[in-house]
Parts: structure tokens; sequence; C-alpha cells
């Protein structure tokens, strides 16, 4: 693996931490309101991230395109979030504070991420409240009228604050409005069902993007002084997770091998409780919660031969509630890679239950009984709906059935303490960037980081950089030949997509993704497997490449064509995820390497040589990547095993 | 199960339509209707066919993307359901059923089932928000919103906006959704500023889309996935007039 010396800088200011914010916002250069709109931004991706970023820069004054592949931007996948959004408001008067949420998003992330940046994300934490309760976002309330919690995986206060089950897309709806503002105020165009399919750089520096209207076909190039990403995870390499089924990988791709650094692409969330496969005609997996852990108890028959019985007929003592067993301290709201790790477990010891006994219960009949069936009504009755409309049962009778899958990526685009990629001019926020989850993401903290990173930590640091950098911004014309070799590029790769002509549908080539990575790559991994993975990857996309079949043409609605270049995309992103895992020989968070657990079967860092973010440079597809390191320091927080005992 | 299908197929905006007869065998009824499509996609594409367009993302029933004609109903026979969470549990082996677009001028299909809501986006620019720049908010405990108003506000902001209510209604009309809006910013202490000539102006918009008028047939409630309810148009038309009242008090400089 070629390897460099040269380190990664983060750029964050030195100095107190609880200060280093402020001192940095100071210090950075304003654009002064007349010259803003003399500015052109590209917003792509419209979720929490990219439509409070496009409504706020908006809102500055900015001349801002934004772009999704919804009809609309309402719809984005943070749409679907249902839990909550932490903050370190303390109202609940509990002890909590923003030391703590950074302490404790720092240990949750297991060690892995930087320091500033979390510290940062904790202190603006509670301008989001105040700037979503502002714009109408009907947060759960006490009788007197405040704002009321719930406590969440991995945190003993009680921080998140929600809106029924249904908090991303209240959340959500609010930057939208906020950016619908926008674009009746003329300061936002808005270009929905259009993908970004090419970043366009000139002189080093990211100026612009090609995009494919998804209804006429039409490619286009939009120049700009900076690209901002906010196009979410990649959690779809996959095929089965709880992303929706549009998400994808490209536009991060594409900024890659246009020489934006792909960072710890390994680091992928698996979430405990979801509701388990029904069978091969599968297209994706449902959420439930993690909420619900706060009142339901977690457990598995104790006898193998127990499985097949209703639950009703396994009498108390022959139930292991193993996270209560295991976990006194947190119990049921153990970290989520714990939770995910341990229903792997019991299910591997023949103990699940449910089709193919990959399923755990997770049972609400004590709360029910102490709190009375309204109160968890209030509390989880969506999601107790959607639950029986999939399975066809009812939770309030019959525990649940939950299993793992794959929900979140810590991984992204590598970006420095102003949210800007190595790449000068493109900026990642939101879920596409890798910065403040470390390894192992926290409950209700992506909704949080989304929306620090696109209504208060990007548009200072955008500005700053056109400003400080205005000279080296020359205007890039029309038929520049980055540009046009940028849109020949797109155009080509169209043809060839619907040219092969091969026997297989994109979504087969998907499905066998999927399953491989789900197998070898996913909740436990080791070298042996990897490295098989490594060697049937590079194999499939040949076969991808040979044998697809696409029908229809580029120039009309083609979802079929729509997919297949996202799936290309996946297919190269595999690989490189294949290769960080097996580098990366340590565990750490979400990333479970075989070979370095402690005694008991936790996660065992190793803190001595693999205290760094693994960024990669791409170097051709197929080609060696190479590893970049930025060293992760600890000043404040001490490294610790983690310990949720 | 077996299933016959009758799938609307339009190649594009001026193209007429029409529909298309197509079997399936062995639908698992644990699939959701997509899941289905999905099946039948696949097998459309082994034939060496244009497989069948239709939007849907979250498959969770929130992004509120999905969205056809079930034999008839919006969002198919099963209420307070999106297409996506509808499964085919619901119906029997040996059924035959009949897919199509949402059907309204102001919902043009693109493309099979595929149609354009633009109109939808429109509406809520011309006032679905309240109007607070990024960092000028107070405290969010300094205003108290009581837990009924908040929970009322929360029941009308849950709509997706999918279009249901419009598809289903006689008149096309989008009340329901437009009301639904209203009635959530209208009904928490923030939105009060703006809310008459947020009504007012949201209002005109709707009807400028060629969206139709209500005369409360009701059916939009009776389809809607989200429980969203008829109290929301009354309230809407209440702070409509209220909103065409205050226009005219105000001084024509200001208009
Ligand atoms: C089921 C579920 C529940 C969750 N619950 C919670 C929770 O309770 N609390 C919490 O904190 N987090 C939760 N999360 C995680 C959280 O919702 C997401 O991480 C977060 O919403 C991501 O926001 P984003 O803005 O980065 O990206 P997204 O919301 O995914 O938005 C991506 C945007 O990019 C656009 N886009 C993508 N690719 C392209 C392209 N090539 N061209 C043009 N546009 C493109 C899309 O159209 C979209 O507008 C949950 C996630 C899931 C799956
Ligand atoms: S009111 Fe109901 S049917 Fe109409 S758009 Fe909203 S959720 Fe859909
Ligand atoms: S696909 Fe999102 S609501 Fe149906």
């Amino acid at each position: 693996m070629a390897q460099r010396n040269d380190e990664l800088r983060d750029n964050a200011p030195s100095g107190p931490i609880e200060t280093a914010w402020d001192r940095h916002r100071f210090d950075m250069k304003l654009v002064n309101p007349a010259n803003k709109r003399k500015f052109d931004v590209i917003v792509v991706g419209t979720g929490l991230a990219g439509g409070a970023a496009a409504a706020t820069l908006g809102e500055l004054g900015y001349n801002v395109k934004a772009f999704c592949y919804q009809d609309s931007p309402r719809r984005a996948h943070s749409i679907a979030a249902q839990g909550g959004i932490n903050a370190a408001k303390n109202y609940q008067g509990d002890g909590d504070s923003i030391y703590r949420l950074f302490y404790d998003t720092v240990k949750g992330g297991d060690y892995r991420s930087r320091e500033r940046n979390v510290y940062r994300l904790a202190q603006i934490s509670v301008d989001i409240i105040d700037q979503c309760a502002a714009q109408g976002v009907p947060f759960a309330r006490e009788y007197g009228g405040t704002l009321t919690n719930r406590s969440f995986g991995g945190a003993q206060v009680s921080r998140t604050f929600y809106a029924r089950g249904q908090t991303g897309q209240q959340l959500l709806l609010g930057a939208y409005q906020a950016l619908e503002r926008q674009i009746n105020a003329g300061t936002v165009k808005m270009y929905p069902r259009t993908e970004m399919l090419e970043l366009i750089v000139v002189d080093g520096r990211a100026r612009g993007i090609v995009t494919r209207d998804m209804v006429t076909g039409k490619v286009e190039a939009h120049l700009a002084h900076a690209v901002i990403l906010g196009t979410g995870g990649y959690g779809n390499v996959f095929y089965l997770s709880t992303n929706a089924k549009g998400c994808n990988v490209t536009a991060s791709w594409r900024a890659h091998r246009k020489g934006a650094f792909f960072a710890n692409p390994c680091y992928t969330q698996i979430h405990p409780t979801c509701i388990p496969v029904s069978g091969d005609h599968q297209s994706k997996l449902t959420l439930m919660s993690e909420s619900l852990r706060n009142d339901g108890r977690v457990w598995v028959p104790k006898k193998k031969e127990d499985t097949g019985k209703k639950p009703s007929q396994i009498p108390e003592a022959d139930r292991d509630y193993y996270l209560e067993r295991k976990y006194p301290a947190f119990g049921n709201l153990v970290p989520r890679d714990i939770a995910s790790r341990n229903a792997k477990d019991v299910c591997d010891e023949g103990r699940g239950v449910g089709p193919g006994g990959l399923g755990v219960y997770l049972d609400f009949a004590d709360a029910i009984e102490r709190l009375g069936k309204k109160a968890i009504e209030e509390r989880y009755g969506n999601l107790f709906e959607m639950y029986e409309r999939i399975t066809d049962e009812d939770p309030y009778e019959v525990p649940m059935r939950i299993y793992p899958a794959v929900h979140y990526t810590m991984g992204g685009l590598w970006v420095d303490y102003n949210l800007m990629s190595n790449l000068p001019g493109l900026f990642v926020i939101g879920e596409a960037n890798f910065s403040d989850h470390g390894a192992n993401r926290l409950g209700a903290s992506a909704l949080m980081q989304g929306l620090a990173d696109g209504y208060f930590v990007v548009p200072y640091t955008l500005g700053n950089y056109l400003w400080s950098e205005r000279t080296d911004q020359k205007p890039v014309a029309a038929d520049h030949p980055e540009v046009k070799k940028a849109v020949a590029d797109v155009e080509a790769r169209t043809t060839k997509l619907l040219s092969i002509n091969g026997k297989r549908s994109v979504d087969s080539f998907h499905r066998e993704l999927g399953k491989l990575m789900w197998d070898k790559c996913g909740m436990a991994r080791n070298e042996a497997g990897l490295k098989e993975a490594l060697a049937r990857i590079p194999a499939l996309r040949a076969e991808f490449w040979e044998n697809l079949r696409v029908p229809g043409t580029g120039a009309e609605l083609n979802q079929s064509l729509e997919k297949a270049g996202r799936v290309a995309d996946f297919l190269e992103l595999a690989e490189l995820f294949a290769k960080d895992a097996l580098h990366r020989r340590e565990s750490a968070g979400g990333h479970f390497r075989e070979e370095s657990q402690t005694p008991e079967g936790e996660a065992l860092r190793d803190d001595e040589n693999f205290s760094y973010v693994a960024a990669w440079e791409f170097n051709g597809v197929g080609e060696e990547p190479t590893l970049h390191k930025e060293q992760l320091d600890f000043e404040y927080v001490k490294l610790t095993q983690r310990s949720y005992k | 199960m077996r299933l016959t299908l009758n799938v609307w197929r339009q190649k594009g905006p001026s193209d007429k339509g029409g529909f298309e007869k197509h079997s399936l065998s062995d639908v698992s009824p644990d699939s959701s209707f997509l899941e289905m499509l999905d099946v039948l996609n696949e097998q459309l594409i082994e034939q060496g066919k244009e497989p069948i367009a239709f939007d849907h993302d979250c498959r969770e029933g929130i992004c509120g993307t999905c969205g056809m004609v079930i034999n008839g109903m919006a969002h198919g026979p099963q209420q307070l359901t999106t297409t996506c969470q509808l499964h085919m549990r619901k119906f029997k082996d040996g059924d035959e059923i009949w897919i199509e677009p949402w059907r309204a001028k102001a919902f043009p299909v693109l493309k099979d089932l595929v149609v354009d809501r633009g109109s939808f986006d429109r509406i809520i620019q011309a006032g679905g928000y309240i109007s607070v720049n990024t960092g000028s908010a107070p405290d969010a405990n300094e205003i108290l919103v009581p837990k009924t108003e908040a929970d009322r506000a929360m029941d009308a902001a849950a709509c997706i906006g999918c279009g249901a209510c419009v598809a289903a209604c006689p008149n096309a009309s989008a009340m329901l959704f437009t009301s639904a809006k209203i009635a959530h910013l209208g009904l928490v202490p923030q939105g009060q500023p703006e809310r008459y000539s947020r009504a007012r102006n949201m209002v005109a918009q709707m009807d400028a889309e060629g969206f139709g008028g209500c005369t409360n047939h009701g059916e939009c409630e009776a389809v809607c996935p989200k429980g969203i309810t008829l109290e929301n148009i009354a309230r809407m038309n209440r702070d409509f007039v209220k909103g065409m009242f205050i226009a005219r008090q105000e001084p024509k400089a200001q208009a």
C-alpha cells in the first residue's frame, strides 16, 4: 500500500478548546453585503445539511443554485429520521453541559474523531434548537409549554428533543420552508430532479458541477465560485439498508475521483433496532427508532429449543435480557454498535427468533404495565403502527422482533475544521463528510451535525474562503477545456451504460454487491473475508461493465439509467471500503475486526498504531490508492477502553 | 399469489397513454406494493422491455414521494397508508389490479406513473414558512407553547405532501394540503405575525396553479395517509377571509 509522510492538517485553531470557534470566527474574513451577490455558490443536496446551508446562504445574499434528485427538496432522506436531535440545553437540569455532550460524542465515537470539531458541534447544538423552534418546528412540549426531552442510546442525560416519531421530517420541513422562502425571494434557484454526475475542477479548485436533468436527460455544466456537497451517506452500498432507495455515493465519489480524499470509508453504523428481513423481495429495511430502547426490553430465549415457541409461552426465568445482564449501568441503552453486535452474537449462538433465526425481541409488556398503554401510544404510536403494517403483528400484544441493519456511514469525504475538503472550494457537510462521529455515531447526533454544518458553520467558513482567496478565483469560461471535458465524460458514460446491452439488470448487480458487503464487510470483519471481498468486487465490477442491461434511452426519464450510474460508483467505492477495513487492523466503534477484541468480546482499539483518520487519494479504478493520515490528538478527553458496564 | 395487473403506461407529458396488462405469479404476501412492482419490472427488463416508471424513495411512508391510484383509490385500499407501506397481504390470490397515476391538471404526468408536483412547492413558496433568518432566534424556551396547541400543530404538520388528496378529489382541489400547512404555522405563537397574509398568499397561489375548489366531498380526508382532517380547511377559510379583510384595510402604498 502506497504511503506518504505528509500529514493532513485539520486547520483547527489552537489554544483553549472552549473559545476556539469564537476566536476562529473573529479571525475569519467577512464578505460585505454588497459583495455577496457577486459570488455564485452551488449546493448539491437539500437534506438537512444542504437545505439549511442553501437557505442561510440565500438569506446572507449569495447567489445560490441548489440541486436534489427528488421531485422536491422536502423529500430528502433526512425526512425519515424518527428519534430526535441532541442539544446541550440542560433544560432538564440533569447535569448536561456542552462539555458533557462533547465528551459523550468523542467517547461514543470510540476516540476516532477530531476533538475541536466535536466541541464546536456541542456548542452549536443549543442554537439549533432555538432556530428550529423559531421556524415553528412542533417539538414535543410539557404541559407548562416548555420543551421536553428524552434520553437516547449512549447517554445518561435526557438531551434529545423530538417531534413525535417524526423529528427528521419536522426539522427538514423547517429547513425546506426556509429554503422555499429564499427561492421566492430569488436568492436561491432550485433544480429538483437534477442529478450531479461530475465535479468541475479548474486550476486545482472546485468550480462547478455537471448535472443530468432526470426528466429530459439534458446534460449541463453549472459554474460557481465554490461547491458545497450535502449529498448524504453511502449506506446503500449494502443494497439493503435503512436509507432511502435513491441514497447514493455518486456526488462524493465523483469528487473523490477528481482529487478529494475519502476518509474512513469502513466506518459504518449498523443500527440495532430494525425490522428483520422477510424474504427475497426485500428492497429496503425499516428502522424502528432507537428511542424504543428507552421503554422496550431486549431479550432472547435462554435455551435454543425455545426459539420456536410463542414468546408468551416462555416464562420469565427462561428469558435472557442479555443487554441488562451484561451492561448493568446502561442496560438496553448501550451504544448502537454494542447493541448490534450482541444481537448478532445471540443469533449466531442459535438463540435468535423469527424467520431464519435472525431476530431478537424488543418487549414493551413491562412498560405498558408500568405506564399504561396510552402513554406508550403517545410516545411510539406511529412506530407501532408502522411495525404492524409491515409485519402484521401487533406490538402492544406481542414483542417486536428486531435485527440490526446498515443505517449510517461515519466515513465520507475528508474535510478540515472549515468543512473544506483538500480540494479548495469544495465544502462537504452533513453525512457526506467524515467529520464528527469518529468510528460510531451516537443516536440523535446526525440531525444535530447536519444542521450545525448547514446553518452555523459553512456560512462562515465559506465566506472566509470566498473573500480571502478571491483573487485566485478567476472567472471560468463556459467553454473552458475542463468544463467541456467534464460534460463530455458524463455523456460518454451515459452512452456506455446504455450500449452494453448485456443480460443482467442493475438491481441484480446491486443485490449481489450488497450481499457480498454484508457478509464480508458487515457487523464483524476479518482478514480472510476482506481479502475475499477484495478479490470478488473487481470481478463483479468487470461483469457489470460487460453484462449490464439498461433499457430505454438517455433523453428521457429513465430510472434504470439513474440506478446504473449509482451502482457503477458503488462498485468502485466498495473496493476502497474493503481496503480501508483491511488496513485498519484494530476494532473501533462500528468497525469490528475479529482479530482485535478484548477477552469479553468487546471492540479493542489500537491507539498506538491507528489513532488517525485514514484519508485515501484516488489513483485510478483498480489502482492502489494513496493513504494520507491525519493524526488525532486528544488534549481533553482521556483515551480509555469504552465501558458501558 | 397470482395477480393480473393493468398498469398505466405513458411515454411523456404529450403522449396519450393507456393501460397495459401483465400477469405475475409467485408474489409474496409479505412484500410491499412497490416490491411487487419491482418484481414486475425485473421481469420486464428480462424480456427486453422498458420497466414501469414510478416515484418512490423512503419506502417508509414518510417522504411522500410514492403515490398511485390503485383500483380507483389513491394509495390503495388500506386507510392511513401510503402506497409503499401497502402490503400484498391486503389483496387476494387471483386479484386483478388497476394502477394509474395521480390525475389532476396541476400534476402533469411525466412518464407512466410519475407526475410533476412542483405546484405544491410553489404553494409553499407563496408563504408556507415563518420568516426568521438563521441566527436571529431567541432561546427556545422563551416562547411557551401549550402542549395541546403543539400537539394540534404537529397533527397538521404531519402532511407528507404526497398529493393523494388532490388525486382523490373530484375537483382536484389542493385545499387539504394547503390548509395543513396554514394550520400548522397558524397554531404556534411563532407563526402569528404572518398568519393572515400567509393564508391569503398561499390560497392565491393554489388557485393560480389550477387546482379546483372545495365542494365538501371529503374524499381527500378519506385517502390521506397521515390523517389530516377537514377541520384544517375550515380553519384556512377563516384565516383567508380575515386575510382578505386585513388586505383591504391596509393603505394601498403597502400592498
Ligand atoms: C431511518 C433513519 C432514521 C434516522 N433517525 C435519526 C435520528 O433520530 N436522529 C439523528 O440524529 N439521525 C437520524 N438518522 C440519520 C440522519 O437522518 C441522516 O444522517 C441525516 O438526515 C443526513 O442528512 P444530510 O443532509 O446529510 O443528507 P440527506 O438527507 O440524505 O440528503 C441528501 C441530499 O442530497 C441529494 N443528492 C444525493 N445525491 C445527489 C446527486 N448525485 N445529485 C444531486 N443531489 C443529490 C438528495 O436529493 C438529498 O437532497 C436516521 C437515518 C435513517 C436512515
Ligand atoms: S394532506 Fe394528506 S393526502 Fe394531502 S398531501 Fe398531505 S399527506 Fe398527502
Ligand atoms: S416512498 Fe416515501 S412515502 Fe412512499
